[in-house]
């Protein structure tokens, strides 16, 4: 239990997808003009991951991993292909529901949401999930040993993103007014900002739980 | 063969390297842009990496746009790319190990590397093998330019060496008596995202007219 939490805590803060990592960068530089959609956006990706990441965990260690399905057999190499059609698969899910429940977010989002499934952040949470397989839950607080660790790392990982995308949001809606140089304005300035934002999370690095 | 390097295959070619560059004007590949750039050498295996799967991506797509049904075409490009990505990261695997490892997950995450996607999409599905093979290199390569120059300065100011050779001397060091002092800021990952800022701001400032 304690595991898990430190698990949680840390993926939110220290392991944050965007600050540490910069994954799911296009539709975070993308969508993040106003803060509802980009909330929107963020508990869409949240609920992918929430889904995806312990589905590729099952993949990983009752399919993929070494002698799972015959013995001597490793098929490890088939983990990108296979990973990529279960995101694929669940980003159609996730579209057909909110186009069924909430049009106006589901224009908002437009092709953001079907990009969903080429966003860094889901594949990224998966081939880390993949790797922190192989580390030892005694010594490492970043291990993931069972499928509630990994829900717990998708969830943090997706709350993390959510986040990272609202604060920029906030700070972009204020920047409007600001007189920025030229060459700078859009791209160039918001760069700078999520940089800013980047070096405030690095205080985090030191959490222990 | 005055055909295959007509004007507009040239155009094809060198658009992505400035004026139409994919990270600084187009916003894409942004993700492992930043993260692979503390250093020269994983920078540039990064960059010929993904210079090799879009050019070829855009061949394999590009000859089978007329027979990709509509509806499930994102769906094969993405099986398409994840393919080639498997070869390139076993061939990094078996010859380059130690980058390899440096690059982690990101060699994995190019199959989402928006590049793809996008050329994909906008140009491989509307044009000839031999235009998207030029469109996918010279995307690629324009993916490269910048990685190599975010890495040189990365490398510089926060090891003092390029390529691994070392160019600031341990002599001027302050511990060592001297007076200098590496910018540890610089391995962080916050500065690649500044720095990434400045080529822009640089890129712009030249190139008036992009919006």
């Amino acid at each position: 239990m304690e595991h898990i939490l430190s698990l949680f805590v840390r993926s939110i803060f220290v392991d944050n997808m965007i600050f540490a990592f910069f994954l799911g960068m296009c539709s975070y530089l993308a969508v993040s003009k106003t803060v509802k959609t980009s909330l929107g956006l963020g508990i869409a990706v949240t609920f992918v991951l929430l889904i995806t990441v312990p589905v590729d965990y099952l993949l990983q260690t009752k399919v993929l991993a070494e002698n799972a399905i015959v013995e001597g057999v490793d098929l490890t190499f088939l983990s990108f292909i296979l990973f990529i059609a279960v995101i694929a698969g669940m980003v159609q899910l996730v579209e057909m529901i909110v186009e069924r429940f909430s049009p106006s977010l589901y224009a908002a989002l437009g092709i953001f949401l079907p990009l969903i499934a080429v966003n860094c952040a889901i594949m990224g949470a998966s081939l880390f999930m993949q790797q922190r397989i192989l580390l030892d839950p005694a010594t490492s607080s970043q291990a993931i040993g069972s499928v509630w660790d990994s829900i717990a790392y998708a969830l943090g990982s997706g709350i993390g993103w959510t986040l990272a995308i609202v604060g920029l949001a906030a700070i972009r809606e204020k920047m409007a007014y600001s007189d920025v140089p030229k060459p700078l304005r859009g791209l160039g300035i918001t760069f700078i900002t999520v940089g800013l934002m980047a070096m405030a999370f690095m205080c985090f690095s030191g959490l222990k739980i | 063969m005055s055909k295959l390097f007509s004007k507009e295959n040239g155009e094809v070619f060198t658009n992505p390297l400035n004026i139409n560059n994919p990270i600084a004007v187009q916003v894409l590949g942004i993700c492992s842009a930043l993260a692979v750039t503390s250093q020269l050498k994983p920078a540039i295996v990064m960059g010929l990496s993904v210079t090799v799967i879009t050019a070829f991506s855009n061949v394999i797509i590009s000859l089978l746009r007329k027979t990709i049904p509509n509806r499930i075409r994102i769906i094969v490009q993405l099986v398409v790319v994840a393919a080639l990505v498997t070869i390139v990261s076993n061939i990094l695997k078996a010859y380059v190990y130690d980058v390899s490892v440096q690059l982690s997950v990101y060699v994995g995450l190019i199959i989402t590397n928006c590049i793809l996607m996008g050329r994909l999409e906008a140009f491989a599905m509307q044009n000839g093998p031999w235009e998207s093979f030029l469109d996918g290199v010279g995307n690629g390569l324009g993916y490269a330019i910048i990685l190599v120059v975010v890495g040189f300065v990365r490398e510089l100011l926060g090891f003092g060496s390029v390529f691994g050779f070392q160019i600031i001397p341990d002599s001027w060091l302050l511990e060592n008596g001297g007076l200098y002092m590496h910018n540890g800021m610089m391995t962080m990952p916050a500065m690649a995202l500044i720095l990434l800022a400045c080529v822009i701001w640089v890129h712009r400032a030249y190139n008036k007219d992009i919006e």
